[in-house]
């Protein structure tokens, strides 16, 4: 199903959570809502679920306005961060509850829902807790029962408010691939909410920056990390040294580099911000044109990649990432001359 | 490693430990026991052929069944009330709901004679609504309708009370996850929301129900005291009290009102143990992995 947002605005008092959100959602599509906490992506979830309703702006399901419909019309599937599995009923129960709240004439028999359950049970490769209850289950078992349950009643699409935000590293990991995988052989439209950008763009089709009610940028993982649209988008999606600089004529100059901007050639000359990923920082321990010269502060190798953190005057941290056998002679102490490969200049001070 | 058995260092010595513990004995037993042995004691003074005509006795049958009904009409009429006044406050945000949670409790602030009396204001004979009600040929006043008014008003806190801390934790996602699974209000209610409160319901319920049979103070107002007609246990027991010769009979009746509570007591506590175990399981479930 194609999902259309188009204006959502969103206040809460004198906080504004959405401001003007426009997005197009593809059919089979599986997008990430991606943002730090507060920005605003679990509010714009539930407005797509009918769960908050918008101050203005439609949300458009298959070319529909779904203004005035029932959260029973849209037939959206709804995960919640803390599952909210119905802890008096056992999981069979939980996963049957969709079809059994059906209105009489279109609840199917009993032995139809038993036999869908037991097909989502197995899907998700949980067969043999039918007759157990929540509380007997471990976290990362209750996520895929809830999961279950919205798959039931065959939701036209799929909304994951912070999936696996209450689970731990291995068993998040592990979810990931496997809502992937589901994705791929269910083919239902889904979105995701999280803040955990790895997440994102592990799972994700497309991931959609969020960031104080707006939307940053909208586009493929690998997009986004390589090119991204805003200072904001610079910071929250991998890491990045920043530098202040001065644009002059298409040149932005910062710690004593002159690195060309020509996309800035006509703007006036200003303050600018340099983004320099840390792997795009590579070190010598001799002079070379194009770098600026620092001390090694500390170097923290784990396996084949290291990370060293550079100290250099005027810029409050700065860190680089190669791999471990290339750390060698930079012990703490000594100066490296530190040369950008690939940086983005964005005008303005951050 | 976590050993079961408190260290000895962080206990006191032997003899404070007996000393507290029989203090707390002695004075549970002066204050509670002793007391509930005694009214057992003087009703059986006469012999049991005495205590058992006392509930013969049609004006003291009367009360009884007074009671009950009044306990009844309280219990249904306040476990409507204070799901819906939960459910308003804990599910939904509106203007003026600090408001209705301070009202919630004022029949605990309020003394009972004080309860009495507004209803008197209102539905006396002298009051703001006596002459539409005369004129209309309801009687509230010195009539059944007041003694359930007022026992519903003493006793209405306590099942909303009981229940808004239990629904303010559970939060809403059950019921929103019902919602967007296709549920309708009414389902939600009845397959969501009630069967997560029961055990709490229950137990307002019963403090409910205990509280109405013993209410004096403010039935005792409204009542009338018109003996086979507006007399209820406890204002059977104080008249029977006062009069010459009844000395055994007063307390026969708060004999049985004792048993009853004893009876609360019990289902009181069978409640408690079951709350406690959906909560210990509840908790288990809202743990993070």
């Amino acid at each position: 199903m194609t999902i259309s947002i188009r204006g959502i605005t969103k206040r809460f008092k004198t906080f504004t959570a959405l401001d003007g959100v426009d997005l197009e959602i593809a059919d089979g599509e599986l997008v990430a809502l991606l943002g730090p906490s507060g920005s605003g992506k679990t509010t714009l979830l539930r407005i797509i679920a009918g769960l908050d309703s918008a101050d203005a702006g439609s949300v458009w399901m298959d070319g529909e306005d779904t203004a005035g419909t029932t959260l029973r019309d849209r037939k959206v599937g709804f995960v919640f961060q803390h599952y909210a599995l119905f802890r008096h009923m056992s999981i069979a129960q939980n996963v049957a509850f969709g079809l059994t709240v059906r209105p009489r004439d279109q609840r199917p028999p009993q032995a139809e829902i038993r036999r869908r359950v037991d097909e989502l049970l197995k899907l998700i490769q949980l067969e043999w807790c039918a007759d157990r209850y929540p509380h007997q289950l471990s976290g990362g078992q209750r996520q895929r029962i809830a999961l279950a349950r919205a798959l039931a009643v065959e939701p036209r699409v799929l909304l994951l408010d912070e999936p696996f935000g209450a689970l731990d590293a291995q068993v998040r990991t592990e979810l990931r691939r496997w809502l992937r995988r589901l994705h791929d052989e269910t083919g239902i439209t889904s979105v995701f909410v999280t803040h955990d950008q790895e997440e994102a763009m592990e799972v994700a089709d497309r991931v959609v920056v969020v960031n104080r009610g707006r939307i940053e940028q909208i586009g493929a993982p690998q997009a986004v990390y390589d090119h991204p649209a805003t200072p904001f988008v610079c910071r929250f999606i991998g890491a990045a040294n920043h530098f202040t600089a001065r644009v002059t004529a298409g040149t932005a100059s910062f710690a004593g580099i002159a690195w060309p901007s020509p996309e800035h050639h006509a703007s006036a000359d200003g303050e600018a911000t340099v983004f320099v990923r840390p792997h795009d920082l590579a070190l010598h321990t001799s002079a070379v044109a194009g770098a600026f010269l620092a001390t090694v502060k500390r170097v923290h190798a784990i396996g084949p990649n290291a990370r060293v953190e550079l100290a250099a005057p005027g810029i409050e941290h700065c860190e680089a990432h190669l791999p471990s056998d290339g750390t060698s002679g930079m012990a703490p102490g000594t100066p490296v001359w530190a040369r950008p490969q690939r940086a983005r200049v964005f005008l303005g001070a951050v | 490693m976590y050993s079961p058995r408190t260290p000895r260092q962080l206990t006191e010595p032997a003899w404070v430990r007996w000393s507290l513990i029989g203090l707390a004995l002695i004075f549970l037993g002066l204050f509670l026991v002793l007391p509930l042995v005694l009214v057992f004691a003087e009703a059986f003074t006469k012999g049991a052929a005495v205590y058992f005509a006392s509930f013969n006795d049609p004006d003291a049958a009367h009360a009884i069944k007074l009671t009950l009904l009044v306990m009844v009409a309280s219990v249904v009429c306040n476990g409507v009330f204070g799901v819906a006044a939960a459910w308003a406050i804990t599910k939904f945000s509106f203007r003026g709901k600090s408001l209705l949670l301070t009202l919630i409790d004022l029949p605990f602030a309020v003394s009972p004679v004080i309860a009495g009396l507004i209803f008197v204001l209102l539905f006396g004979a002298q009051g703001l609504m006596g002459s539409w009600l005369s004129d209309h040929d309801v009687k509230i006043i010195f009539a059944v309708p007041g003694i359930v008014l007022a026992t519903m008003f003493i006793t209405f806190p306590f099942v909303a009370r009981e229940l808004i801390p239990i629904m303010q934790a559970q939060g809403t996602e059950e019921e929103e996850a019902a919602r967007v699974l296709g549920a309708r209000g009414w389902t939600v209610f009845w397959r969501i929301t009630l069967p997560n409160i029961k055990w709490g319901l229950l137990y307002g319920l019963i403090l409910c129900s205990a509280r109405a049979m013993g209410e004096f103070g403010a039935v005792s107002v409204v009542s009338g005291h018109i003996r086979g007609e507006t007399n209820t246990l406890p204002l059977h027991i104080e008249i029977l009290y006062n009069e010459p010769g009844q000395y055994a009979a007063a307390f026969a009746c708060a004999s049985l009102l004792s048993l009853l509570a004893l009876v609360t007591l019990v289902l009181k506590a069978i409640v408690e143990w079951r709350q406690a175990r959906a909560q210990a399981q509840a908790a288990q479930l809202s743990n993070v992995e």
